[in-house]
């Protein structure tokens, strides 16, 4: 049985903690090709429902569907289908670069991972810092080391959570472009950020997330600043 | 579940009120004299922790299984009353040792693992009280694994030493000893039943508190 | 099944290729075990010339070592993978859960062996403590010990992952349901000491070292990815 699919459906997500509400029935549709933006303020359940969605967590109530089928129906091996870039980026800082993506690599049984590794390392234009130990990478290093990561399996579906902090304008751009690419082989991206401005540049359509309460669905991301920036009392990108 | 705590509650405390009666018509123990008479509030409590521990055991590993709530608060209430009972009988042991063996403790199979067992559960209760958010689950594995360790705990100091009276004594008590035991017994297991029932509903109040906040605000 | 031990062993080998390159947990694991051994041992030799340990002494001031040292190397190999979040990475990895869970296990085994290969011949030598009499005996209490007890560690160390207060809970959680091991352990290897030793004794200890092993070693397989959910 294959475990990849085409769409992702987030059906009615809840997620409590006691009395604080993470999440409280959140419903999104995502299918291939589509990189679709979770945008909120900090706080609003961004990070609890990328944790669900790559199961890492489980919902107090509602579900999600890969491709109609459940992480309980799929198995572990949904996981290889699954790539995720979080905000603690997912790296060993006493290996190096070379090693913490032929680590993953192995570890997610992909085909020759030091071929996958080099690859990933030039995508990453860290070429030349293969070899250096990823505790004396900057901000912006490290993350585009975590993407590719994220990346080596080649995963259906993406979650990256604020992957745009910390990075200067030309990593930005570098990160839409990568992204982009993704989108035309079919990936289904889903993203989370408060940065509205780089939001409108990437995202094909956003949904807009408070205090764990779905409140807009946008398939028009242009100007999102303008209708948005009260309500999320999101300042001004620096 | 209320209507359970009430009647349990007069039941249990109907048989404390009467049972130094029937405890003090009990015959005196040939060798331990007076003293003895300690046993009928010691044995009960130190038999129930020991039940309540297994019961958490099982309820824990229930709740592992099927993550439904209402498991995670028998669990809390199993293991406080665990720690209750066995401070209970921890109490009442000692005072009797003290007169009966002339020391206060021994490291002998029964002790040491009861001891051990009631830090498991301490230590359950500091893990829910510190150990921040997600710590049901924790202490779910923390009970599971306690109830795993007893049998080789009792096992280890039984190969190593062992004074405490025998378990076979129980069932050949006559019948003037076991009545009053078995009396008192079942005043604590109907205290054990009415405190666990009231504290469950503590817990399900406490749930749907929170269920109306969350509902409240939407 | 080649699958489970092949994340084992991708993930033990990552252990040690870090570990290779600073040596930093070995090195302090060992010189705290060191510590401890000497600190114990001011407080239990005994009055006169020959300094030998009151009683048991040398057995159980081995264990506690163990114990201490232990406890602190499962802290500290989780709390490398708190750094970057990376036990969360591991735990996306397509492979069976639990299969990550002995990786760990693996290392810190490795870890606390290593540490007792340098503790041990130290004990012999500060208590006059014929441990080595008995080699392959002592070898069985210990590795079948430190099993035990990194069994049970490894699951609730990395199952406070990121508990509030998760430094002092683990050693609140770890002792008691680790006693078996210790007293174990210690009666074991007080029994190799004896004058004659009772090597009858310490085959018996070995042996509820190895049940003990066993059960918690499939408790922990079973509940690991249930208590590593959140």
């Amino acid at each position: 049985m294959s475990v990849d699919f085409l769409e992702l459906s987030i059906r009615e997500l809840s997620r409590n903690f006691g009395r604080r509400r993470a999440l409280s029935r959140m419903s999104l549709e995502c299918r291939a090709g589509e990189i679709v933006g979770l945008l909120g303020p900090n706080g609003a359940g961004k990070s609890t429902l990328l944790a669900i969605v790559s199961t890492l967590a489980v919902p107090s109530s509602g579900e999600v569907r890969y491709g109609g089928r459940t992480a309980r129906e799929l198995g572990a091996m949904l996981r290889g289908r699954i790539g995720v870039l979080s905000h603690d980026l997912h790296l060993y800082s006493e290996l190096t670069a070379r090693e913490n993506l032929v680590f993953f690599g192995r570890l997610y049984g992909t085909d020759d991972p030091e071929m996958r590794a080099a690859r990933a390392l030039e995508r990453a234009r860290l070429a030349d810092r293969g070899g250096d130990l990823v505790s004396g990478f900057s901000r912006g290093m490290r993350q585009r080391l975590a993407l590719e990561r994220a990346l080596l399996h080649d995963p259906r579906l993406l979650l990256l959570d604020e992957p745009f902090t910390g990075l200067d304008d030309a990593s930005t751009i570098a990160l839409v472009g990568r992204l982009r690419e993704l989108r035309s082989s079919g990936c289904i991206t889903l993203l989370a950020t408060h940065d509205l401005d780089v939001a409108e540049l990437v995202l094909d359509r956003a949904v807009i997330l408070h205090d764990g309460k779905l409140v807009a669905n946008e398939d028009d991301v242009r100007g999102l600043r303008k209708r948005y920036q009260d309500r999320l009392n999101v300042g001004a990108r620096p | 579940m209320r209507k359970v705590f009430v009647p349990l509650l007069a039941v249990a405390g109907f048989i404390f009120m009467t049972a130094p009666i029937m405890i003090a018509q009990a015959p005196y123990e040939s060798t331990m004299g007076l003293v003895q008479k300690i046993f009928y509030f010691h044995m009960p409590p130190a038999m129930l922790m020991l039940l309540s521990a297994i019961f958490c055991g099982v309820i824990s590993a229930i709740y592992l299984i099927r993550k439904r709530p209402v498991y995670d608060w028998i669990a809390y209430a199993a293991a406080e009353l665990t720690v209750l009972y066995g401070a209970l009988a921890m109490v009442t042991g000692p005072l009797w040792a003290r007169k009966a063996w002339g020391v206060w403790w021994i490291w002998d199979a029964r002790l040491t693992m009861s001891l051990l067992l009631w830090m498991v559960f301490v230590s359950y209760l500091l893990l829910r009280r510190y150990g921040g958010p997600g710590s049901e689950t924790l202490a779910a594995g923390l009970a599971l694994f306690g109830m795993a360790t007893s049998p080789f705990v009792y096992l280890s100091v039984n190969i190593w030493r062992t004074i405490h009276p025998l378990t076979s004594v129980v069932p050949t008590l006559p019948v003037d000893f076991a009545f009053p035991l078995w009396y008192a017994f079942t005043g604590f297991l109907l205290l054990y039943i009415a405190l666990m029932t009231l504290r469950v509903r503590i817990e399900e109040q406490r749930a749907l508190v929170d269920q109306l906040y969350l509902e409240s605000e939407e | 099944m080649s699958a489970f031990w092949r994340v084992v062993w991708i993930v033990a080998r990552k252990d040690l290729a870090i570990e290779a390159r600073s040596r930093e947990l070995i090195n302090t694991t060992v010189f705290f075990a060191l510590s401890c051994v000497i600190v114990f041992s001011v407080s239990f030799v005994g009055e006169g010339g020959d300094g030998r340990a009151l009683g048991d002494a040398a057995a159980g001031i081995l264990w506690i070592a163990i114990a201490f040292s232990g406890t602190l190397a499962l802290g500290r190999t989780f709390e490398r993978e708190r750094y970057g979040d990376t036990l969360r990475a591991l735990l996306l990895a397509p492979g069976a859960r639990p299969a990550v869970y002995v990786g760990k296990l693996v290392g810190v085994v490795g870890l606390l062996l290593a540490t007792e290969i340098i503790v041990v011949p130290l004990v012999a030598l500060l208590f006059q403590a014929r441990l080595f009499d008995h080699a392959l005996l002592l070898a069985a209490l210990l590795v079948f010990g430190t099993v035990g007890f990194s069994c049970v560690g490894t699951l609730f160390a990395a199952m406070l992952g990121r508990a509030r207060s998760r430094d002092v809970l683990l050693p609140i959680l770890l002792y008691p349901v680790t006693i078996p091991v210790m007293i174990a352990g210690v009666r074991g290897t007080a029994a190799l000491l004896q004058a004659p030793p009772q090597l009858d004794m310490a085959r018996l200890w070995i042996m509820l070292l190895l049940s003990f092993d066993v059960v918690f070693l499939t408790l922990s397989l079973w509940t690991f990815e249930s208590v590593m959910t959140e």
